[in-house]
């Protein structure tokens, strides 16, 4: 029963999207026959809708399947999605056409590319309107000018005629949901929308989102593999694992009294935000301080006045043996220049780096190798960290050879170091392609350690893990720290995960350290106004995530 | 700890495929661009070596009494002990009563090796180059310059200016070609190093102590071969066009040398009457040209996913 005359107001009772036994095959050869098997569920009107799910769940591959933007190789095979009961699996693609925008949109993860860099804001929008209504030109602007002010851009007028690239990522994401939002449609999908936004500006779209849809009964299908975000917008939630759907239920129950093995497993994964009591003791031996460490960055252009930007400014920081410091901060604070200047990656322009007594901030490229060794860095991305071409074991072996150690005494050490890692040691002639990202993580840190560093920095190592890898890889951390009596650098944006590692934690903003003290202090009582703005923007503050027995 | 003892890992939950990345080599052959266009090329290469078990006669023989004839007449010819004898021309001859036919499988042999010398050489000074100027910061501006000034100059009027300070000849035509191909080759090379340095694992390198040499060779140059090959092979087809053009104006390789261009410039004035001069090197040239060029894109294709169009 086919309901071709939807009505303006949605029905409170029934719901806008209802999703039937759903599969969705891959194209032969994939790691699995189905992206979606057999996934049922609904969005009702004024409902928040959670997608989660880690890394190749097929929580995507739903959002696309609604929007009929499928890539071809993937095809619905069995099932139907209904959109206020039409069938959009059955619907052509003017049919289609006709009703994304109109009845359903969708917003992006990341705004800077959904937009057209050549196209003012306003007429991306008014190009929505020209399709889709008969409004005249005046009538057009206006509307447009309206909903920029309901998504609550500041001077809507200017905001109209800027480009993209003038405004910043969380104004773009506003844009993103007016051009979504602008003809009213029953439900919106949003896929990831917070997730390459910083946690401030997460908040505040987060909060925008849930407002304007609480406003005008709109379903929400909110796809996210953040338990934070769920806690904090959702109203239901569907988690999904290799796509199956694990667990459908109101929002409250899954996070406190989830049912399915996984859901426990995933919600025991999330770190909490509150620092672990670990007992701060200053008794190691210092192994790093810097003193007014400065990187200035000045572009020499040949016919322009040369661009000066302060990355890092004025940074005093120490650690002892056996310890971990965090520095926590958004994009562009200035926390990845610091690390990156500690391990002489790029060259500091002030102040002075002291490994133990040594001095390295200013030291040649030829005095430096010897103290290479000293400090040795794990990046986040696991999939660009070690060189395609050549094996892990060779990956693993080069420093140590650099080093002067013999090919096989540096193999012998690579296997002891795979135990150390939980890998199997056998497996040090394959190729970084055959393993998984955690897997990798772990690869990088063994060969970080072959160096028997005396400082390790993880440059956001953890950061691109989903949430159960993740919890192995900083436990693995910790364990190493605690064994080699390490002392570790913890770069993240992630205050959940800082505040279950570090032992002292700096708050960077704008290339300076804005508080340092001990995680407990400066979770539990920040004060600086940055760092308390910053930790009550943190999605799912309020909320304690249970540890279950899986 | 207990989640981590779950997650070891044996051999076997480690992606069972082959130990090694499949090879370039092996992809490329199953693309039909690359065998339509090798298959071509390896039937050229063939005719190069074999020109003179082909049926033909000295290709600089001049004979005044079979001037300008048409493909598959039968001609009579005196052999150097006085006697006569008769053959059919394939291709006729040009208006010194050359065999075209012979002079044309000839013609072969100089474009392949210009085709060929040419995009070795210049891939092989451009990538030193590039390497240098990508990864050397402070030397980038300084060969970059150049490299501008070099693309600045016209090949066609480079090879006037050295034919007319050296003499023509193969050396002079495949130095006249390579000098303005050289920075694209750079550029290329130098665009691949400037994204490939800042790749995490060649950073990670750089911290664990690897001289720059070894970093260069073991870390950065794999990166820029499969670029290159391509880059190569469109270089290949372009300098072969160039010689052409050089020696149909006169200012490539002398004239009593057969290649395709000299073949051609000399059956200009006669076109109308007797178009088989041109058109049959003009059929090779094209062939040879369209089979690189077609080969190329294969191994795009198959080198560089993200280019290839199937996607």
């Amino acid at each position: 029963m086919p309901n071709t005359m939807p009505s303006t107001m949605a029905d409170p009772k029934k719901p806008v999207l209802e999703v039937r036994n759903l599969s969705v095959s891959l194209p032969a050869g994939a790691d699995r026959a189905h992206a979606v098997e057999n996934v049922s569920f609904t969005v009702s009107p004024g409902e928040i809708v959670c997608l989660v799910g880690e890394s190749g769940s097929g929580k995507s591959v739903i959002a696309f399947t609604v929007m009929g933007l499928l890539a071809k190789a993937l095809k619905p095979t069995s099932g139907e999605i209904l959109l206020e009961g039409e069938n959009i699996l059955a619907a052509d693609e003017s049919r289609l056409r006709e009703l994304r925008c109109t009845r359903m949109s969708m917003i992006f993860q990341e705004p800077m590319t959904a937009l057209n860099p050549v196209m003012t804001c306003g007429l991306q929008i008014d190009e929505v309107l020209e399709t889709h209504t008969k409004l005249d030109a005046a009538e057009r602007k206006a509307k447009i000018i309206a909903i920029l002010d309901r998504v609550k851009l500041p001077e809507p007028e200017r905001i109209y005629a800027s480009y993209p690239h003038q405004l910043s990522g969380g104004q773009r994401q506003r844009i993103m949901i007016a051009m979504a939002l602008v003809l009213d449609p029953v439900l919106l999908i949003a896929d990831e929308p917070t997730t390459a936004l910083d946690v401030t500006t997460q908040a505040e779209i987060l909060k925008l989102i849930a407002e304007l849809q609480a406003g005008e009964g709109t379903g929400v299908l909110f796809i996210t593999h953040d338990f934070g975000v769920v806690a904090e917008i959702a109203h239901r939630v569907a988690v999904l694992r290799w796509g199956e759907l694990v667990e459908v239920g109101p929002t409250e129950k899954i996070l406190s009294r989830p049912e399915h093995s996984y859901t426990k497993m995933l919600i025991s994964s999330v770190p909490s935000i509150h620092p672990a009591h670990r007992g701060v003791r200053r008794d190691g031996t210092t192994v790093l301080r810097t003193e007014k460490l400065g990187k200035t960055y000045s572009g020499n252009a040949f016919f322009q006045k040369a661009r000066v930007v302060k990355a890092a400014v004025d940074v005093d920081l120490d650690i002892r043996k056996g310890e971990t410091l965090g520095i926590v901060g958004e994009s562009g604070s200035g926390k990845s220049t610091v690390a990156r200047c500690i391990a002489r990656l790029i060259d500091p322009t002030e102040g002075k780096v002291f490994l133990g007594d040594t001095e390295i901030a200013t030291m040649s490229a030829r005095k430096l190798r010897p103290h290479r060794r000293r400090v040795q860095i794990v990046f986040q991305d696991p999939y660009r960290s070690m060189n395609p071409r050549i094996t892990v074991g060779d990956s693993i072996i080069e420093g140590p050879m650099n080093f002067g150690l013999k090919r096989d005494e540096a193999l012998d050490r690579a296997r002891n170091l795979m135990e150390t890692v939980r890998l199997d040691p056998n497996s040090l002639d394959r190729y970084p392609h055959q393993f998984s990202g955690g897997q990798r993580q772990r690869i990088c840190i063994a060969r970080a350690l072959a160096m028997e560093p005396e400082l390790l920095i993880a440059d956001e190592a953890v950061s691109a893990l989903d949430v159960s890898v993740q919890k192995q890889v900083l436990e693995l951390l910790d364990e190493i720290r605690v064994r080699l009596n390490l002392a570790v650098l913890f770069i993240t944006h992630d205050l959940r995960v800082a505040a279950q590692i570090c032992d002292y934690v700096a708050v960077m903003s704008k290339g300076r350290i804005v508080e340092y003290g001990s995680a407990e202090q400066v979770f539990g009582a920040p004060r600086d106004d940055y760092t308390k703005a910053l930790f009550s923007a943190a999605p799912g503050r309020n909320w304690e995530f249970g540890k279950f027995a899986a | 700890m207990s989640a981590i003892s779950e997650e070891v890992v044996d051999s076997a939950s480690i992606a069972a495929a082959s130990t090694k990345r499949k090879s370039l080599w092996a992809l490329a052959l199953r693309n039909p661009a690359v065998i339509f266009g090798g298959v071509i090329l390896l039937i050229m290469l063939a005719i190069a070596i074999l020109a003179p078990y082909l049926g033909t006669v000295d290709p600089t023989r001049i004979d005044p009494a079979s001037r300008n004839k048409n493909p598959g007449t039968e001609i009579t010819y005196r052999l150097d002990d006085g006697s006569t004898a008769k053959r059919v021309v394939l291709m006729g001859t040009d208006s010194l009563g050359r065999d075209v036919y012979s002079r044309v499988l000839y013609g072969t042999r100089v474009s392949l090796m210009i085709g060929v010398a040419v995009a070795a050489i210049s891939v092989a000074i451009g990538l030193v180059i590039g390497l240098v100027s990508g990864y050397i910061r402070w030397a980038d501006g300084f060969i970059m310059r150049i490299m501008d000034g070099l693309m600045a100059i016209p090949g066609i009027l480079l090879a006037i200016a050295l034919v007319s300070i050296w003499r023509a000849g193969l050396i002079t035509v495949i130095f006249a070609i390579v000098v303005p191909d050289v920075p694209r080759v750079v550029r290329l090379v130098r665009s691949v190093v400037l994204s490939v340095r800042e790749e995490p694992y060649v950073e990670g390198a750089i911290s664990v102590g690897t001289p720059t040499w070894t970093l260069m060779f073991r870390h950065i140059l794999p990166n820029t071969i499969a670029p290159l090959i391509v880059q190569g092979t469109f270089i290949a087809a372009a300098a072969i066009i160039t010689e052409a053009i050089l020696s149909f104006l006169g200012i490539g390789i002398p004239p009593e040398i057969p290649s395709w261009g000299n073949i051609m410039a000399e059956g200009r004035t006669l076109f109308r009457v007797f178009p088989h001069n041109i058109l049959y090197p003009g059929i090779f040239l094209a062939l040879t040209v369209l089979a690189i060029n077609i080969m190329g894109d294969g191994l795009r294709d198959t080198l560089d996913p993200k280019m290839s169009k199937k996607v």
